[in-house]
């Protein structure tokens, strides 16, 4: 076993190769052979894997209790609707916010979509008052990362050409790391968000929230956080962050596709205009307006994904009852074993924080002299499931000089056999295509 | 379906021998010619094809591009093999190209039309590596029928 510096240490007990192989017991796709090979699944941090419970509360949920939310008088209707309030507060209360802080989205970015578009509904004529503070004019200054993630990164963009404002970005050095200096230069008066991932899916660094957060406040922007790579791997509070909203994915923490949440503190959502509108999100409606309901049905309109959150719901007690502490430590461990043996293979530049700097359990890398869908193939040849490309974040690619590399990521049902035998794969590459 | 039968010695051969790569320090075209950038925005790879057309015949191909052994590959090939033929003749072995890469397996490939090509035959097991090889001969084609509608 790889130690782990002592500064990354948690106070929490990590898992361990046993607690993980029981783990794995609770994911039927992980006990599958491919190629020949027992399956190394190391593509979490594109699309996570379900847990029995989660899929079983799935069929649960279609097998008793299938019914449309908040209406109807019948049984079926009172429970389904009390299933997905439930998963609401199960869900709100992970991230450490309060359930009417909690819109269900199909994933991040719909909710960063949402995010800008209310931004641009309230920049339009008619907004109303109340709208006033999220209103967008030519001159006006969004601020984002060079290492976003296209999600956040592109409807920032839109939202800039369709209102005139400006956007700016924070430039990473070349070892993947923002330049705090340089934030401090571009985050000012002119300010009015800045959105940035948590930790990125790429350099697998995490973000300094708190100084990023100090730097929007006393610019009096709003903060927006990419809580994508952070929600299902680390304990995580977004009041103790202190950030305005937050969004992450289902299917990213061992819930379905289909499901995801974005955050908002209460005051500014209910003074947000909506993005979507229709059914279920109204008070009074006449033919000329309609009132529209306080968060979360504000931005809820239509019939909602309910089984998709009741799983997630499954999906967070699952993490939960495992511990996230624990999850964390144990993919640190896996992260510092992944960047060690990395490093440790001639011809391999890993991208991000050096073996002993922090980092979540991922491992983006480029191999000289061999493409990364080729090396991909390769692993996929032993059994070894890994994301190859620019994992949409192009900009970042291109600051780093690559244009595709390969991404291992790692969760709580990997061991540091899965890790071994991808290092063992990886040493194997370059001979293979005579690089 | 083995590594050895997607990557066949020729596929490896090719991606570094890269026939026909080199064209910004290529010589201005004789004759009609055309030009086209293909892009494939999953993994970013990117080629752009010139093909130079005189006599009803291909009389070069040239190509720049940054890819995965495949898209490398199978663009030094198609410039082997397209060299010399006629604008006809190119037209179809493209067509029949991809008949092969897109069938899933149940076209097998032609040795006699397609040469050296029919090495790629492995390629259309694998769905996502089909655009690889195709991304140089649907430049290929573009620039054609640039070319001869000059």
């Amino acid at each position: 076993m790889v130690a782990t510096p002592a500064h990354l240490r948690s106070a929490a007990v990590a898992l361990g190769n046993d607690e993980v192989l029981r783990i794995r017991n609770d994911f039927p796709i992980l006990q599958q052979r491919v190629n020949g090979k027992e399956l190394v699944y190391l593509d979490s941090g594109a699309t996570s894997q379900n847990p029995l419970s989660v899929l079983e509360a799935e069929q649960e949920f279609y097998e008793q209790r299938n019914s449309a939310v908040h209406r109807g008088a019948h049984h079926l209707a009172v429970e389904a609707t009390e299933a997905f309030e439930d998963a609401r507060e199960t869900v709100a209360a992970f991230v450490g916010a309060e359930p009417d802080e909690l819109i269900w989205t199909s994933n991040a970015t719909e909710g960063l979509n949402l995010l800008t578009y209310s931004f641009l509904n309230a920049s339009l004529p008619g907004a109303g008052a109340e709208a006033a503070r999220f209103a967008l004019a030519p001159g006006d200054e969004l601020v984002v990362t060079e290492m976003e993630h296209h999600a956040n990164l592109i409807p920032w963009q839109e939202l800039a050409v369709r209102t005139g404002a400006v956007l700016k970005f924070i430039p990473v050095d070349d070892a993947g790391a923002l330049d705090l200096e340089a934030a401090a230069a571009i985050i000012g008066p002119r300010t009015r968000v800045l959105a940035f991932t948590h930790a990125s899916n790429v350099l697998g660094t995490i973000n300094p929230v708190a100084a990023l957060v100090g730097l929007a406040r006393s610019a009096g922007a709003l903060v927006v956080l990419d809580a994508c790579q952070s929600v299902p791997h680390l304990p995580l509070d977004v009041k103790a962050l202190g950030v305005d909203f937050a969004v992450f994915s289902g299917h990213k923490m061992l819930a379905p596709t289909g499901i995801g949440a974005l955050y908002g503190r209460s005051e500014l959502l209910n003074s947000l205009p909506p993005f979507l509108t229709g059914g279920s999100m109204i008070t009074t409606v006449t033919m000329e307006r309609a009132g529209f309901l306080p968060s979360p049905q504000r931005f809820e309109a239509g019939t909602q994904r309910i089984s998709q959150a009741v799983a997630l719901a499954a999906a967070v007690n699952y993490l939960s009852e495992t511990g996230m502490d624990r999850i964390h430590a144990w993919e640190a461990e896996l992260g510092q074993r992944l960047v060690q043996g990395l490093s440790a293979i001639p011809g391999i530049r890993v991208l991000g924080p050096a073996a002993g700097q922090e980092r979540i359990g991922l491992a983006a890398f480029d191999v000289a002299g061999v493409h990364a869908h080729d090396v991909g193939q390769f692993l996929d040849s032993r059994g070894i499931a890994v994301r190859v490309g620019h994992h949409c974040a192009q900009p970042l690619h291109r600051r780093l000089g690559l244009t595709a590399t390969t991404r291992a990521s790692t969760y709580l049902y990997n061991t540091t056999d899965d890790v071994d035998a991808f290092l063992n794969a990886v040493a194997d590459v370059r001979a293979y295509f005579h690089a | 379906m083995s590594l050895d039968q997607l990557y066949q010695q020729i596929i490896l051969d090719h991606s570094k021998a890269r026939h026909g790569s080199g064209l910004a320090a290529a010589a201005a075209p004789v004759g009609a010619s055309g030009q086209s950038h293909q892009l494939n925005p999953t993994c970013g790879d990117e080629i752009t094809v010139r093909v130079s057309v005189a006599g009803g015949k291909v009389s070069e191909l040239r190509w720049d591009g940054d890819g995965c052994s495949i898209s490398m590959a199978s663009a030094s090939v198609l410039t082997d093999l397209a060299e010399g033929m006629t604008t006809e003749e190119l037209r179809t072995v493209i067509g029949n190209f991809r008949d092969v890469l897109r069938s899933r397996g149940k076209v097998p490939a032609d040795p006699e039309l397609l040469g050296d090509a029919a090495a790629f035959e492995g390629v259309s097991r694998y769905a996502a590596r089909v655009k690889c090889a195709m991304l140089s001969w649907v430049a290929a084609e573009d620039a054609l029928g640039q070319a001869v509608s000059q």
